[in-house]
């Protein structure tokens, strides 16, 4: 490993170390009510007609729980640590990083009782209620004095990238979230959107897609230009493709709400921008996930023995293929296929599996040892286990809904000579059955990877130091 | 959209897709002051970085979306109010009613000008018009007894109605069975065609405030008994003395009343369910029934062959 102790200044590990093992813990519990309520598919006999157990309530916690609780943790740990470690200063406030933990931490518990009951806002990925979302702002804003604080206060010359990418998450998170969540209350459970009609939709696809363009993106690439140059032990590939990387992605992805409303209601002007600005985010995309891959030159060996950059570059190869996707579904002539098919939730869980969880998990993998003060994690061969059951899980999820996708697409475009629909709603869904099921084995692996994850970190951290020095750890094979 | 923001929307996405060839042009001219291949003489955390140039194929394919999507924004709307020069659209999106989408329609036909919704409506038409005025002509008997028209019925009725009526089309809580011979409207051809095309709209009004808790068990009682179950004589009693507000709909022998959509209350079939729990709601509370109106959607002749499906389901039996 390439951690070379060097004099550094007393870093607040603390507020690191309790986002990331969060981390592991809400990434079990989001992602096993995933797996629950894809089993609801093919068997709705599971929700028992209790109300607080049907898909519709468990849904959004199953999405709040992945993205905000899982990779909103995720993002708080690493951007902490590496603003810290890269600006070579301590955080600029401890009580505001204990602030963020406890505050979002109370965001999560709030939004996982409020949902059950019914308490929703209705706005995809948006459910809180106002007094939560004001909790939440209360939250970022601190998150982002800390951060920039700590921007403004730091030793190095310069900004490293992996700031800006996190810079630029936090401020449009902002922005968007404020900006969706605008709403009268009528009660302290419940809320109306300010906006109407199809101003209401395009203000909520301009929040939700950059929900994943800011959030699930932006910030997980800041996570990338750092942990996969110190886990490779390489430079970065080119410091001109990650300003390009960075300034074209965070231009045009703003843009790109419109393709989830192709077809509908929404000027025709508006879908053909969401489109062009989709399509173009293609090639910057792309010109990161060749900045991380390119970084590992010189040391592809190294992905012989290290499960760890295995994480991290497939998780890269996710994101190269996920971004590839995403452009031509928005292509309207695509998007007539795709839309309200499960090739949408394809798409998705190979961007939020494949990519986010992904890189999260090999950067978690990175930070617990150093934060624990360990030389290492307690298995690496569970590591790779890991690695494994999330591969195979990730894919077995991913092409089972790319099938039942593109199946229902065909299937509800299909008409007879009459001009009638071939098949009726009922026999697409029953079509899709097998794809369920599968869907639902490989969201088993995944979780089954995420305890294995758990376990480990306990163990990493439960024993003593030399118990390590006394015991090598075998490298996996 | 007034002028100030087509000009804002026109500027900021010309300037977005400019701003991308100005950066790709400054990245591709290394302007960083550092040797191609080089690193950039700073560290992060041991972190360092080299400037190698971008590769050359992905910037061969940036150019090529960037001019795409001016290619696209020429010939399309997306420019604020600037309609493109294919003059493409997809739809009359500012119509708020059918009355004025079917006049502008009546405009393009005659300017030669079709929306592309209105020019895949018209390719339909002409492509299976001619089957469905084949239909048309014949009376919906004839059809309930020719396979063809009432195999292009169930696909009709499976993709519109089957979510209200079931799949079988024997209904659900709320939604007529329709295979049976009870019906609220009538079961000939043309009562069902008429429902079809008009909609009904059922209106059973509560009886709470009217009859009181006692009341309404009294009438609960003699309703139940209508269709032969076992009930309190003495609130049977009580109850039909009450009947005659009913029986304005139902009738005085409570038979239904098919000009109201009154239901028939001395058979066993129940529209909300057959619990006595269930009457009494019905009774304390109401009910609204809707049945959509399809002249608009489905249009008359497909409805005729729906009509025809739906009827041919009683005949069997």
């Amino acid at each position: 490993m390439s951690e070379i102790s060097q004099a550094h200044p007393d870093y607040n590990y603390k507020v690191v170390r309790q986002f990331a093992v969060m981390t592991v813990v809400w990434g079990i519990v989001g992602m096993a009510v995933g797996v629950f309520i894809a089993a609801q598919l093919f068997l709705p006999a599971l929700n028992f007609d209790i109300p607080y157990l049907t898909f519709s309530r468990l849904r959004p916690l199953h999405t709040n729980a992945v993205i905000f609780a899982f990779g909103g943790c995720a993002l708080f740990a690493t951007s902490y640590y590496v603003v810290q470690r890269t600006s070579q200063v301590r955080l600029f406030s401890d009580k505001l990083a204990s602030f963020t933990f406890w505050g979002w931490q109370a965001v999560i518990v709030l939004a996982a009782i409020t949902l059950p009951l019914g308490i929703t806002s209705s706005k995809e990925y948006a459910e809180l209620e106002w007094p939560i979302d004001i909790l939440i702002t209360l939250v970022w804003v601190a998150y982002i004095i800390n951060f920039f604080g700590t921007v403004i206060i730091r030793r190095t010359s310069h900004i490293y990238v992996a700031n800006w990418f996190f810079g630029a998450f936090m401020l449009t998170v902002a922005v968007l979230h404020i900006g969706n969540s605008m709403a009268i209350p009528v009660s302290f459970t419940k809320s109306y959107s300010l906006y109407a009609g199809a101003v209401d939709a395009m203000m909520q696809w301009w929040y939700g897609h950059n929900a994943v363009g800011f959030f699930l993106t932006a910030g997980f690439l800041g996570m990338m230009y750092y942990f996969v140059p110190k886990q490779a032990g390489r430079p970065v590939y080119s410091y001109r493709l990650s300003v390009i990387h960075f300034w074209a992605l965070i231009s045009l992805y703003i843009w790109a709400g419109p393709h989830h409303l192709h077809y509908t209601a929404l000027p025709d002007w508006t879908q053909s921008l969401g489109m062009v600005m989709s399509v173009i985010l293609f090639v910057p995309s792309w010109g990161g996930m060749i900045n991380g891959i390119m970084t590992l030159s010189g040391a592809w060996h190294k992905l012989r023995t290290d499960p760890i950059l295995r994480f991290l570059i497939v998780s890269l190869s996710f994101y190269g293929m996920s971004t590839f996707e995403g452009p031509m579904m928005a292509i309207k002539t695509v998007n007539a296929l795709s839309h309200y098919t499960d090739w949408t939730i394809g798409h998705v869980h190979s961007g939020a599996l494949g990519w986010v969880a992904m890189v999260s998990i090999g950067s978690i993998y990175h930070l617990i040892p150093i934060l624990f003060d360990r030389p290492s994690m307690y298995s690496v061969k569970w590591v790779n286990v890991h690695f494994w059951l999330a591969t195979i899980g990730v894919v077995l999820y991913i092409v089972a809904m790319w099938m039942s996708g593109v199946l229902q697409g065909l299937m509800w475009r299909a008409v007879n000579a009459d001009g009638t629909l071939t098949y009726s709603f009922v026999e697409s869904l029953e079509a899709s059955y097998p794809f369920y099921v599968v869907r639902f084995i490989g969201g088993v692996f995944v979780v089954a990877g995420m305890l294995l994850m758990a376990w480990n970190v306990y163990k990493t951290i439960r024993t003593p130091r030399e118990a390590f020095d006394a015991e090598p750890q075998a490298q996996a094979a | 959209m007034s002028s100030f923001w087509s000009i804002w929307v026109s500027v900021i996405t010309l300037g977005s897709i400019l701003g991308c060839y100005l950066l790709l042009r400054w990245c591709l001219l290394n302007k960083t002051g550092v040797e191609e291949g080089d690193d950039m003489h700073h560290s992060f955390d041991g972190i360092i970085e080299i400037n190698n140039p971008l590769p050359r194929w992905w910037t061969i394919l940036f150019y090529i979306v960037l001019v795409w999507g001016l290619i696209y924004l020429a010939a399309y709307p997306g420019l604020g109010n600037f309609a493109g020069l294919l003059g493409w659209k997809s739809s009359n999106q500012n119509i708020q009613s059918l009355a004025e989408s079917r006049e502008a329609v009546e405009l393009a036909k005659q300017n030669g000008e079709l929306v592309q919704y209105d020019r895949e409506i018209a390719q339909a038409e002409e492509r299976f018009g001619p089957i469905f005025d084949k239909y048309a002509s014949q009376p919906i008997e004839v059809l309930a007894k020719d396979e063809e028209a009432l195999k292009i019925g169930q696909r009709l009725f499976l993709q519109n109605c089957s979510q209200c009526h079931g799949s079988d089309a024997r209904g659900q809580r709320g939604f007529p069975n329709l295979t049976d011979n009870d019906w609220l409207y009538g079961g000939t051809p043309a009562k069902i065609k008429e429902t079809l095309l008009n909609g009904r709209n059922a209106m059973m009004p509560a009886w709470l405030d009217a009859f009181g808790e006692q009341g309404i068990e009294e009438v609960v009682a003699y309703t139940l008994s209508l269709s032969g179950r076992q009930v309190d004589q003495q609130l049977k009693e009580a109850g039909e003395a009450r009947f005659a507000a009913c029986a304005a709909c139902h009738g005085p022998d409570g038979k239904g009343n098919q000009a109201f959509g009154a239901p028939n209350l001395t058979d066993n079939i129940w529209l909300y369910g057959s619990t006595k729990e269930t009457v009494t709601e019905t009774l304390k509370y109401g009910r609204a029934g809707v049945m959509p109106s399809f002249k608009d959607t489905l249009g008359e002749k497909k409805v005729h062959l729906v009509s025809a499906y739906v009827y041919s389901l009683s005949q069997d039996n």
